[in-house]
């Protein structure tokens, strides 16, 4: 019983099955609530940002030459007359009800633009996690295993240009490079011009909706195209997950269970991918996820360098028109898939370790 | 790695022997001899006799320390190069920032123009050299506002505890959730492009990791005999916090501050990318390489030569703040 200290008083006979599914239960309720409070901090801020605009939203609608009945009558509309308090009870509700307001440079509901641009910044963040996860894991744990080797070496240049080069131009650098000299890759977009709009949309990502059409030309075209932002962005990744990979792996090697297992004569293969691995996967899965949301926030700049018709080109393009119902809209969904991944890596955490309180 | 501190040794106090035969030379008075050869001794005192004798001892242990570490080393020297540049500009850069020469558009690198010329045949040396101060401003102001408002911030919650301390952490954890960028993107949005603009936007999304630590390490004195001692000579809280708590969590402070400089130079840099920094013809690296994109598969330079500077500035920053790390916090050595 002292080994595990439980806040709740200890009731007559819960059971140790019991109380754990009563503790799993309270994490899952305070996850939800940390989670709705974040949300609701995230509407604040985007509530603020737009009483903030130096704009006065009412004018914008009237026009300058509209008269003061005109004036009042529009903001009344508008519910701006309304206390700010009251202002910030509609915007949630509108916002949870998928109203965001209408964009002034597409003409169109800011949540069908949305839901229309995502699904590419879907499609180049997953495949670069993928590239981010599949060279970034092995090449950390090999550093860690071999310090000071080669590897290790390149992990450290690695891991510090992710932190100073960049990313559009890295991206500038890679279009020169393999578009313009080498001619490996497809240029900015999509696809090629003579491919597009051939693909009826269905999940929205090429790749797939290629696939399901059985246009194999046109599902090569398209990876041509991906490959090169996907993998800048890709890289940032991996250049985390290789370095947290490596200081997580070098703490385990260092621990007495491991010399044990290599004194008992353990093959060092073994030890360094079951012994000493297996106890990171629960760690590198919240790493992972705060990458995969840092990558959602880096397509922005990404996407504004390699033309991709997705979320954060979305953003700029809103942010250099001011178009602030776009902006805000946009913010807000990055914002919120961001917090939901951060928070979602978090409890798995606390749900797969059981060292975790 | 000794050889360079004991040679920092041997700089600031001769040794004895040697004092002894250059003693006709330069250092003609007993006195200031008597000074030079004390000046290590006093600074090294284990029992220092003033305040300003300890902090410039401390200085002092960490310089020298600082200085057996290859990179950091050379992480100093690009950041003073970044500063010499910086207050140099006018007389380093052979050509001006925003003069034009239509004759001499896009010219490639050569030895009248070192990164070449940019397409109002702008010389992008010069435009790089001037850039310098561009960045040198967004990241000390970034900085100046940012730090101290999360030092207090985080001080404050630590301090008083109970519901300041939920309130206050409550709303520094909502801003660490949500993605930096883009919070920066929209605050800029809103309040419109610019410098200033830049520099609220980017301080707004990074005081919360300062209040953090700042929170973590008031936790740890708050509760520290001689802190009872202030409280029962009748000091107040601002008291406490300015004079007792906020001088303790300077080291940590510094050490993040300097890591997360990088980051903000590459934030402000793309906000001048994405044209919501500084404006044209202002020679910031982001917009440069903003204009550069145009030209980016025949006239390779213009946009990659700024993005070299970026990138040199910003490794100088992580490799000083490594240094200082393994000084300043030597428990977390080996973690990065």
């Amino acid at each position: 019983m002292s080994f595990e200290p439980s806040t709740v008083a200890p009731a007559p006979s819960p059971g140790l099955a019991g109380r754990k599914a009563r503790r799993r239960a309270g994490t899952v309720l305070g996850f939800l609530i940390t989670l709705a409070l974040t949300f609701l901090g995230l509407l604040a801020i985007t509530f603020f940002i737009g009483r903030v605009v130096p704009i006065d939203p009412v004018l914008s609608v009237v026009g300058d030459r509209a008269t003061q009945a005109q004036y009042d009558a529009a903001k009344v509309a508008m519910g701006l007359d309304q206390p700010l308090i009251m202002q910030f009870v509609t915007y949630v509700g509108n916002v949870l009800t998928g109203d965001l307001g209408q964009s002034v440079s597409t003409g169109r509901p800011v949540i069908e633009d949305l839901s229309r641009f995502f699904p590419a910044t879907l499609e180049m963040a997953t495949l670069g996690i993928l590239i981010g996860v599949l060279l970034g894991v092995p090449l950390g744990v090999t550093a860690a295993a071999r310090q000071g080797s080669w590897v290790d070496q390149i992990i450290r240049v690695v891991g510090l240009m992710g932190y100073s080069v960049p990313a559009f131009w890295l991206g500038l650098v890679g279009l020169a490079i393999f578009y313009a000299r080498l001619r490996w890759v497809g240029g900015p977009g999509r696809l090629d011009i003579f491919y597009d709009g051939l693909v009826s949309p269905v999940t929205g990502m090429i790749l797939i909706d290629s696939l399901l059409a059985g246009e194999i030309d046109i599902f090569w075209n398209a990876v041509t195209h991906l490959i090169l932002p996907a993998s800048v962005l890709g890289f940032f990744s991996l250049a985390y997950i290789a370095r947290m990979t490596r200081s997580f792996m070098l703490d385990q090697l260092g621990q007495e269970f491991v010399t044990t297992a290599r004194v008992k004569g353990v093959p060092e293969r073994v030890v360094i991918w079951r012994h000493a691995f297996n106890p990171i996967r629960v760690p590198l899965i919240t790493v992972i996820g705060l990458s995969y949301a840092g990558l959602l926030e880096g397509s922005v700049m990404i996407e504004t360098v390699f033309s991709w018709p997705g979320i954060g080109n979305y953003l700029t393009t809103a942010l250099l028109n001011a178009d602030m119902n776009a902006v805000l809209g946009s913010t807000l969904v990055i914002g919120a898939v961001f917090i939901f991944i951060n928070k979602i890596s978090d409890v798995l955490y606390r749900v797969l370790d059981p060292r975790a309180k | 790695m000794r050889v360079g501190s004991s040679a920092v040794g041997d700089l600031i106090v001769p040794s004895p022997l040697r004092g002894e035969g250059q003693g006709e030379g330069f250092f003609t008075t007993g006195n200031r001899r008597c000074l030079l050869m004390t000046t290590r001794a006093w600074l090294l005192a284990d029992s220092p006799t003033s305040r300003w004798q300890a902090s410039a001892g401390r200085t002092y242990r960490v310089f020298t320390q600082l200085l057996r570490n290859p990179l950091s080393v050379l992480g100093g020297v690009i950041i003073l190069v970044l500063l010499l540049t910086a207050a140099l500009a006018p007389w380093i850069a052979p050509y001006s920032a925003t003069g034009q020469d239509l004759a001499n558009r896009l010219m490639p690198p050569s030895a009248a123009h070192w990164m070449g010329t940019d397409e109002l045949g702008r010389d992008i040396f010069s435009r790089v050299i001037w850039g310098s101060q561009i960045t040198l401003t967004i990241v000390l102001l970034v900085a100046l506002i940012s730090a101290p408002l999360g030092l207090i911030i985080g001080a404050v919650a630590g301090y008083f505890g109970g519901w300041v301390d939920k309130i206050l952490m409550g709303i520094t954890d909502i801003f660490l959730s949500l993605p930096k960028l883009i919070l920066a993107l929209a605050f800029v949005a809103a309040l419109g492009p610019g410098i200033n603009n830049a520099v609220i936007a980017i301080a707004i999304t990074s005081w919360p990791a300062y209040a953090r630590i700042a929170r973590a390490e008031t936790l740890t004195i708050r509760n520290a005999e001689y802190i009872q001692a202030v409280q029962l000579a009748g000091g107040g809280p601002i008291r406490l916090i300015v004079r007792h708590i906020l001088p303790l969590c300077t080291s940590s402070m510094i050490i993040r501050v300097t890591l997360d400089m990088a980051g903000v130079i590459l934030t402000a840099a793309g906000l001048g990318f994405i044209g919501l920094g500084a404006q044209p013809p202002l020679p910031e690296w982001g917009a440069m390489i903003s204009r550069g994109r145009t030209f980016i598969l025949d006239q390779w330079w213009v946009a990659t030569m700024p993005g070299f500077a970026i990138i040199i500035v910003s490794l100088g920053f992580c490799f000083l703040g490594d240094g200082l790390r393994d000084v300043l916090d030597p428990k977390s050595e080996g973690k990065s």
